[in-house]
């Protein structure tokens, strides 16, 4: 398991060749990748709380690799400023066969969303805003507990 | 307790770490937020909503009823936008 956060862009290829090196029990991989957007914005800068956001996500990957047969896990999330078209975010999760690594790809994300200790501010040609949460996200992370989302508590 | 604030909580408050000493009667995470509001307008502005702002102990989320007793570091920010 690998969780790792960064200023510097992260190269996908060799993240995948990372993960399964060297081993020949893995049979499926697959990856997400989160791209900063246009959308109107200058830029973005993520802010984030050291410590707790590599805490926060390796809580996460311990509950995937507890819920489904992983034989690997990399996460990647990037801080700073980004410009459209930037690299953010890289869940890679490797098992043996598709769904796992599907589904676990699928639930990180949405509980990194939820959880993890991270902010967005665009930089607009209007002024500067921060990025408001959804409630789709907290939706989105809920499907997996059977409980009410989080943010409508 | 070390107190750390992010993004527009931080902004509000106008510093992103400080040390306190609440009184004896701050029991809970609520209750903290109730006393940081009364200790000026950048607080009260920064807490006025203050259903919407979560918290974290030690590095873990919790809830406003949590008890703040024993804690060396409380965050506090607005809902994640990451990912």
């Amino acid at each position: 398991m690998a969780v790792r956060l960064q200023r510097e862009d992260f190269d996908i290829g060799a993240e995948i060749a990372l993960l399964s090196r060297g081993r020949t029990d893995i049979g499926a991989v697959a990856t997400f990748t989160g791209v900063c957007r246009g959308d109107g914005i200058v830029a973005m800068t993520l802010e984030h709380y050291p410590g707790m956001a590599e805490a926060e996500i390796e809580r996460h990957v311990a509950e995937a690799q507890a819920r489904w047969p992983l034989l690997g896990v990399t996460v990647i999330h990037r801080y700073g400023r980004l410009v459209p078209g930037d690299n953010i975010v890289l869940v890679a999760t490797a098992s043996q066969h598709r769904e796992a690594a599907f589904a676990a790809a699928e639930f990180l994300m949405d509980y990194l969303k939820l959880r993890a200790p991270f902010w967005k501010k665009e930089e607009r040609a209007g002024g500067d805003g921060w990025v408001e949460a959804r409630q789709s996200d907290a939706a989105a992370a809920a499907r997996w507990s059977g409980r009410r989302p989080e943010a409508a508590e | 307790m070390k107190l750390l604030y992010f993004a527009w909580v931080r902004e509000r408050i106008g510093k992103p770490e400080e040390e306190i000493d609440p009184p004896a009667a701050v029991h809970t995470v609520g209750d903290l937020v109730t006393w940081l509001s009364g200790r000026g307008e950048e607080y009260a502005y920064a807490f006025e909503n203050g259903h919407v702002i979560r918290a974290a102990i030690d590095r873990n989320h919790v809830k406003q009823d949590a008890p703040i007793a024993g804690a060396r570091e409380i965050a506090f920010f607005p809902p994640m936008t990451g990912g």
